[in-house]
């Protein structure tokens, strides 16, 4: 222990004050790193929100395609647009609940007491989610285009919608971090996003053509955003987007990160 | 650089009716580790709280290492680290990622960060588990990697909250080879405590907490002597000789003896002044007495008085009488 006590004296001399300043973009990348690090060594966090979304492609593709479509490769045409769009909904909530955890465990008091850029540790678990959305996206759009999902849009139009539907995970997000601060427990957290989520998916055009609904659900689909958010990325996807359905979706964004944005970082700063 | 590293006055926090910190009145000076000594629920952690920047106080000014916590916590911030009572370290990582995190966050490059990792896992014996998920660690590994990341880059002032709650004898006195080692190097450190002798080890000056307000002040020597030079506690291998040897030990020391919860047991404390050697003589001279009266003695022990005897000489009460505010507060 002899040689280590005298190393360990010269590593704990103070006075290196210089070091520690906040960095706006270097904090960011460095809790974007650790949210993806973290991500990486729990892949299961993950795995179920991929699962979902891949199982129901293949199960109502080939269960539902015919009856719906006339035959599963038309059906997915309909379909997969709207499965990506609830893959990535579902993973949404991630950054919610490594915020959750974090205030849970102490680790929100630790950099909170560190003389880093404070929004970085919100950010950061942002950036990683767009990390998970692309792979998420990936797998989906993989699966589709082994299936047979040849869409007319092209490259193009896969990748316009890949970007349309970042942007809106992640605004929708910022809903989640919010109510990550606020809910006491991640599985609290957790359930909250399920029970929204999944009847929003469901009474959506995400799997039938909303013209074939009793009256009162097809107003309901009709006002859902998850209906528009579907309709701009379908549209995108078959190169027939209009300026209205993408505006839309871009503007709900700018208007879900204008009111959840300053509300998850009063909720953040303001822990007493 | 002659401005003193805590200085607080009147400061006072509360938690709906609960007066958690209460008129508050600290002077640190630098160097060295000063204790805050208090039972659950004194008013230590939310005091060290209100220092690190983390929560405001409702009144009352705080200056760390000349530093006003409310006006400018990014300079407070930029020259302190804190070691919660609970380690706050990202368990899915490895020792090394939680390190370089640090590091990372703190500015150092990529290779820097790398390297003072390395540095730190092995000066603090963790280099073998440095590839392992933290939450494969055991509670004292994981409180000497919870200190190697505070210390990443070394602060002017630490915290440490309980460092040592919960921890094997072993681990506890590793964890206070660390504070020895880091005050050495010249940071100040600031330890809450519930435990007398881990105050006695490590620190220069401590400060007693209750009731969110410092009710004495010195070095453990003076806070000791405070309460009487050392206690004696007595096991008498019959029961029944209970109250007769209560009444010869007062006798024969000058003090009050009080029975324990144990039916064969007593406790006195002896005022002898300073010295060891005077307390010893106390508590040989009673053990005479009482063999010379036909009472068997199964066991007797001199020791330091507890927490809860400094508590009881200084309070007039007990520290469990606290335990209901709770903890973390």
């Amino acid at each position: 222990m002899t040689t280590t006590v005298s190393a360990l004296e010269t590593m704990t001399i103070p006075g290196q004050d210089d070091l520690r300043q906040p960095r706006v973009f270097g904090n960011s990348f460095t809790m974007a790193w650790r949210a993806l690090l973290k991500a990486r060594h729990e892949p299961e966090l993950v795995a179920d929100a991929i699962g979902i979304p891949v199982l129901f492609t293949l199960l109502f593709t080939y269960l539902f395609g015919g009856a719906l479509s006339g035959s599963p490769h038309e059906y997915l045409r309909f379909l997969l647009p709207g499965t990506l769009v609830m893959t990535i909904l579902l993973i949404t909530v991630s950054a919610g609940l490594s915020l959750n955890n974090d205030r849970n465990q102490g680790a929100l008091d630790r950099f909170r007491s560190m003389p880093v850029w404070q929004p970085a540790l919100i950010i950061g678990s942002l950036i990683g989610d767009l990390v998970r959305y692309l792979v998420a996206a990936a797998l989906v759009l993989g699966l589709g285009l082994l299936m047979g999902y040849r869409p007319a849009g092209g490259i193009d139009g896969i990748l316009l919608a890949v970007a349309l539907i970042l942007v809106f995970g992640f605004s929708v997000s910022w809903i989640w971090t919010s109510l990550g601060l606020v809910l006491r427990s991640a599985q609290a957290v957790s359930i909250l996003s399920f029970t929204v989520q999944v009847p929003l998916s469901f009474a959506s055009n995400v799997f039938v053509n909303p013209a074939t609904l009793p009256g009162w659900l097809h107003a309901f689909v009709n006002v859902n955003p998850v209906s528009h958010l579907v309709t701009a990325e379908r549209a995108l996807m078959n190169g027939t987007a209009a300026v209205g359905q993408v505006g839309w979706v871009l503007l709900a964004s700018a208007g879900l990160i204008a009111v959840f944005g300053p509300l998850t970082m009063m909720l953040y700063r303001g822990r007493q | 650089m002659t401005t003193p590293a805590i200085e607080a006055s009147g400061l006072v926090k509360t938690f709906g009716s609960t007066r958690a910190v209460d008129g508050l009145e600290l002077t640190v000076p630098r160097g060295g580790v000063f204790g805050l000594l208090g039972p659950n629920g004194a008013g230590k952690t939310t005091t060290i709280r209100i220092l690190a920047t983390l929560t405001r106080p409702d009144a009352g000014q705080a200056r760390v290492l000349g530093h006003d916590v409310r006006a400018d916590p990014l300079a407070v911030r930029a020259r302190i680290s804190l070691t919660g009572q609970f380690a706050t370290l990202d368990a899915s990582l490895t020792g090394t990622e939680n390190l370089v995190l640090q590091a990372r966050l703190l500015g150092l490059s990529r290779r820097a960060a790398r390297q003072r990792a390395g540095e730190l896992l092995d000066a603090f014996g963790l280099a073998d588990a440095a590839r392992r998920a933290v939450k494969g660690y055991s509670g004292g590994m994981r409180r000497r990697l919870d200190i190697a990341v505070s210390i990443v880059v070394p602060p002017a002032l630490l915290f440490l909250d309980e460092p040592t709650t919960g921890l094997d004898p072993r681990s506890r006195s590793q964890v206070w080879e660390m504070v020895r080692w880091l005050v050495r190097g010249g940071t100040t450190v600031l330890l809450t405590t519930q435990y007398l002798d881990e105050a006695d080890q490590l620190c220069g000056r401590i400060a007693v907490i209750d009731h969110g307000k410092i009710i004495a002040s010195g070095t453990p020597g003076e806070l000791k002597a405070s309460v009487g030079s050392g206690v004696l506690r007595v096991r008498l291998a019959d029961p029944g000789d209970r109250e007769s040897a209560r009444q010869i030990l007062e006798e024969a020391l000058g003090v009050t003896a009080h029975p324990e919860p144990d039916p064969a047991a007593l406790t006195a404390r002896i005022n002898a002044g300073d010295a060891e050697g005077d307390a010893g003589d106390a508590a040989a001279l009673g053990m005479l007495r009482l063999s010379r009266q036909g009472i068997a003695i199964g066991t007797f022990a001199l020791g330091q008085p507890s927490l809860d005897e400094v508590f009881l000489a200084l309070t007039g009460h007990n520290t469990q009488d606290n335990a209901p505010e709770g903890n973390g507060t």
